[in-house]
């Protein structure tokens, strides 16, 4: 208890000193150690005792996590650790590997200025790693590298030093070439060398790692590795070279300060002025400055209710304090504020800008929110999700009484995580949650039995599937119910170029219009379209090409209600819309305002644009995933047929000794249950892992079966819709 | 057959003798208060004057599923009630267009409308006025900037604006218009009259500063504004004198 104590006072003192503070998180394709990695860094710097990191798995703190034993929730901790005689705080923030949590993985980026990218050696660079990874590079985070289970090159493919050292190379290479194409500005400064020690090399399990500046102070290197590992000493080696001492001291030289790093990045994450007093307050890390508060991830706490947890780049938090959630255009007052060490949050008087902060009271705060004290305050960049929900279950209380109190965890649980999506139907009763997986639903839905002790039923995963065009539609006419406005839209397919360039924010609705209109342009719209663009949504587009309509522009808000309504539930299934480009040509208006209310406008528009689709040869899109397995080669029959059976395509085999990993893709919607298959296919001995590879056409012939499948399942009407449904 | 009848500004008794016949004759009778309201009176109390059962017709009714009572006309003797006079509101010629296009003989019985009922409440002259407006009731935070908008291209041919007040989803006082009106543009120093429960025993109509109007307690509803041009005629200053309670400064706005 008191050694608990001290260190809280010690961190109390450190999160002032801005120079001596590193927010860090660690990323890594799933299994390649992150959390063990964790876990002994905690260890070591005296925050969990040595002998139970390692199996007690500190970040997994959730019952589930432990059980499944991967990473569910990023959980943050602050620890502290001496470096050249002085001490420094560092705060982490554990993330998850599996592709279907990634919302976390992201908002988790928005909190760090440095992460640490683990890669198995044996395995080398995995697409998730390059992922997250890129995820990393994308928000100007500036990655190390730790290589994790060197002693299994060692040890189970018996390489000798200089093939080990060639592995290792191949490594650090890959890494370097994704960081030179991401932020080739940043290559010079960002380039990982061994030499500069901005790479170790270890095992996290058995909690040892070198590096070159760690070498020279502690006589251990390469050779001295080999040879521990050899003779099977690796606690000597683990003594002599700590992987918490060449990990933190790493982490401290080689990731930016709060200080250095906000800034870079404050342009990066935040489009407001710099030059206001808010800008510079957040570039210079200011703790006298106005509150910048950008919520990462609410947690539920058994005892103060929900907490908020996010970085503050300027200003100092105190329990009292009113804060503006800009986004949701309320007020909250904080109740309390303070920091977290493993699953426990610590409360402070007070936090000051650059640290990770834990907030109580921000009742309406989401993950993603911005908090400050001005009145006004351009919101935090949104967080970007580069994987949209996939799949769907329904879900009802087993007992009816308890649907109050499962509408109310529903709730909670999409505000805790934002790429989980709610839809409560007050008619049907019917509730849904989407998520990014399988794996992602079952985690909630478990949490939901477990934590609130509430008994579900639930129904087999579905596939959301996507409604797009593939051909242009003639101009249709949608009329309000009042007869008195008409609508003219023209729906298109919607170039890839344009999504990507909304999605990797290259373009939003708040940059400059001339910019976004030459982006565009170039993305592949017409002038015209790239100028009148209104809004985008989930990779579609609202284009506004008319010219000099009275009234029009009060009415656009109203008329955007429609296509997003239409966006959210297209024609063919009620599935949301993908890759369409909805443009208004031209519409008239009645003279006064109550004539063009909400519920004239939103019905027309939505209307037209469902004829307008139908006449555009509609169909559906599925979303794919790539798996990676990797068996013995005498397995490789039994996998590639369980790949075939599931409408699946094999992209490539790699052998490697006598493992062979074959890369395949397949839909999602064939891939239920594949957990379960693979292993009684192949005894068990296969890994694998997936990643979202997009949306694709669903194939012609199975088009009209799977539309009526999803129809069937929403009490729709046995039929294709015709355009004549919509507009009359 | 389809025969709208306007029900005039009030109670059941505001409609006109011919309105009233044509109801008793009907074989299907409606009534409709989304486009206004007659607070004088209920559905009860009209199917009770008329001696004949009277059904409400929702918005949707006569919007999205009109070709229902399109074709009931068509066998039938329809008659839908409107309060004021049917065609003001203009939502009621789609309907009569669509039944003409139908087949369905279609007739208006007119009744008594605020547009000309305002003329005699205030004495404004109804040569004077230009465009009129709705101040609608903001939508998810937003203010129509058009009631404004009219006004000063009204001021700018030294006309009056005659300004609707919002029914949905409560009916809206002149209080809260300008309110909105002035979170648009700051107008307080503008004359404008109020008038409240036109065609009732005890109407209300005040003319004052916008400023002035904005404390003021017109009591229950319906509410409608004038927000007056840039200069009157004598006759209207010395009616809105005698009618309006109008302060003494508004002499200088006489040419």
């Amino acid at each position: 208890m008191a050694r608990a104590k001290k260190m809280v006072e010690k961190i109390s003192e450190l999160m002032w000193k801005p120079e001596k503070i590193r927010n860090m998180g660690i990323v890594a394709h799933i299994d390649h150690g992150k959390t063990t990695l964790s876990d002994n860094l905690l260890a070591g710097a005296g925050m969990i005792s040595e002998e139970l990191a390692g199996q007690q798995l500190y970040l997994d703190f959730d019952e589930q996590e432990q059980e499944r034993g991967i990473t569910i929730n990023a959980a943050n901790v602050s620890m502290v650790h001496e470096y050249k005689g002085e001490e420094y705080l560092i705060n982490l923030i554990d993330t998850p590997g599996h592709v279907d949590f990634g919302g976390d993985v992201t908002r988790a980026m928005r909190a760090v200025d440095g992460v640490i990218v683990v890669v198995d050696a044996v395995e080398g660079v995995m697409p998730q790693t390059e992922t997250v990874l890129r995820q990393a590079l994308r928000e100007n985070v500036k990655p190390v590298l730790f290589v994790n289970k060197v002693d299994r090159l060692i040890k189970e493919l018996e390489l000798t030093a200089e093939q080990m050292q060639e592995r290792l190379v191949k490594v650090i290479t890959e890494v370097n070439k994704l960081i030179k194409s991401m932020r080739p500005e940043k290559y010079k400064e960002w380039m990982l060398k061994v030499e500069e020690g901005s790479v170790a090399f270890g095992s996290a399990l058995y909690k040892w790692a070198v590096s070159v500046p760690a070498m020279k102070e502690t006589g251990v290197g390469f050779k001295e590795v080999y040879e521990y590992i050899k003779a099977g000493n690796v606690k000597e080696l683990s003594k002599k070279s700590p992987l918490h001492r060449v990990v933190l001291d790493m982490v401290i030289k080689h990731m930016p300060s709060p200080i250095e790093a906000q800034k870079e990045r404050i342009q990066v994450i935040w489009k407001g002025d710099l030059n206001s007093d808010i800008g510079k307050a957040m570039t210079n890390c200011d703790p006298k400055g106005p509150v910048a508060l950008m919520i990462t991830k609410i947690v539920a706490d058994p005892h103060a209710g929900e907490v908020a947890v996010g970085r503050l780049f300027s200003g100092t938090l105190k329990a009292g304090m009113e804060l503006n959630i800009v986004d949701r255009r309320t007020k909250n007052r904080i109740q309390t504020v303070g920091l977290y060490m493993g699953p426990r949050r610590v409360e402070v008087s007070e936090v000051p800008a650059g640290n990770i902060v834990a907030v109580v009271g921000l009742r309406d705060a989401v993950a993603g929110s911005t908090c400050t004290n001005l009145d006004e305050f351009v919101p935090f960049e949104s967080i970007k999700h580069y994987s949209e929900p996939v799949v769907t279950m329904a879900i009802e209380a087993k007992n009816p009484r308890d649907l109050p109190k499962l509408i109310e965890v529903l709730r909670k649980l999409a505000k805790e995580d934002t790429t989980l999506h709610v839809t409560l139907n007050e008619e049907t009763g019917e509730h849904l949650i989407s998520g990014m997986g399988e794996l992602h639903l079952e985690v909630k839905v478990e949490k939901i039995r477990r934590d609130y002790g509430l008994e579900v039923i639930t129904s087999p995963p579905i596939v959301v599937f996507r409604e797009t065009v593939t051909s242009t539609s003639p101009i249709v006419e949608g009329k309000s119910p009042n007869k008195h406005n008409r609508f003219y839209i023209v729906v298109e397919p919607l170039p890839e170029e344009v999504i990507k360039k909304f999605k990797e924010g290259e373009v939003d609705m708040k940059m400059d219009k001339k910019e976004r209109r030459r982006i565009l342009q170039e993305a592949g719209l017409s002038k015209e379209e790239a100028a009148g663009v209104q809004e985008y949504m989930e990779g579609n587009v609202f284009c506004d090409v008319t010219k000099g309509i009275q009234y029009l522009n009060e009415t656009m808000e109203l008329i955007l209600e429609g296509f997003r309504e239409a966006v959210r539930a297209g024609p063919l299934a009620r599935e949301p819309l993908m890759g369409v480009k909805v443009k208004l040509v031209d519409c008239k208006l009645h003279e006064d305002a109550v004539h063009r209310g909400p519920a004239q406008v939103i019905p027309a528009v939505r209307s037209a644009i469902f004829a307008a689709m139908l006449q555009a040869n509609p169909t559906l899109l599925e979303p794919y995933q790539k798996v990676f397995i990797t068996v013995p080669q005498d397995m490789l029959g039994n996998v590639t047929r369980e790949i075939q059976g599931r409408r699946g395509q094999i992209l490539e085999m790699r052998t490697e000794g006598d493992m062979v990993t074959v890369v395949a893709k397949a839909p999602v919607k064939e891939m239920f249950g594949f957990a379960g298959s693979i292993r009684s296919a192949t005894a068990g001995k296969a890994i694998w892992s997936v990643e979202h590879a997009g949306f694709e056409p669903v194939p012609q012939g199975l088009m009209e079966e799977f539309v009526m499948e999803v129809r069937k399942r929403k009490g729709l009407k046995l039929e294709i819709p015709k355009p004549e449904d919509f507009v009359g | 057959m389809l025969t709208f009848v306007g029900l005039g500004l009030w109670d059941e008794r505001d409609v006109s003798f011919k309105g009233y016949e044509a109801v008793k004759k009907a074989d299907k009778v409606y009534v409709e208060f989304y486009t206004s309201i007659l607070m004088g009176t209920s559905i009860k109390k009209l199917s009770s004057f008329f001696g004949k059962e009277i059904k409400l017709l929702e918005r949707k009714d006569l919007e999205e599923e009109s070709w229902k009572i399109v074709e009931e006309a068509l066998k039938l003797n329809v008659v839908i009630l409107t309060p004021g006079d049917p065609m003001v509101a203009t939502t009621h010629s789609a309907l009569k267009l669509e039944a003409e296009k139908k087949g369905v003989k279609t007739s208006i019985i007119h009744g008594a409308s605020i547009v000309s009922a305002v003329c005699g409440l205030t004495g404004l002259h109804n040569y004077r006025f230009g465009k009129s407006a709705t101040v609608s009731h903001p939508y998810k935070g937003k203010v129509s900037i058009t009631p404004i908008e009219i006004i000063e291209r009204n001021w700018s041919i030294d006309a009056h604006t005659l300004l609707y007040l919002d029914l949905h989803p409560k009916p809206m006082s002149i209080n809260e218009a300008l309110e909105i009106l002035l979170k648009i543009k700051d107008i307080k120093d503008s004359f404008a009259v109020g008038i409240a429960r036109a065609g009732s025993s005890n109407p209300i109509v005040k003319c004052n500063r916008i400023g002035k109007l904005l404390h003021e307690n017109f009591g229950k509803p319906l509410h409608i504004l004038v927000v007056l041009a840039k200069t009157l005629h004598f006759m209207e200053f010395e009616c809105l004198r005698k009618f309006a309670n109008a302060p003494d400064e508004l002499e200088k706005l006489v040419n």
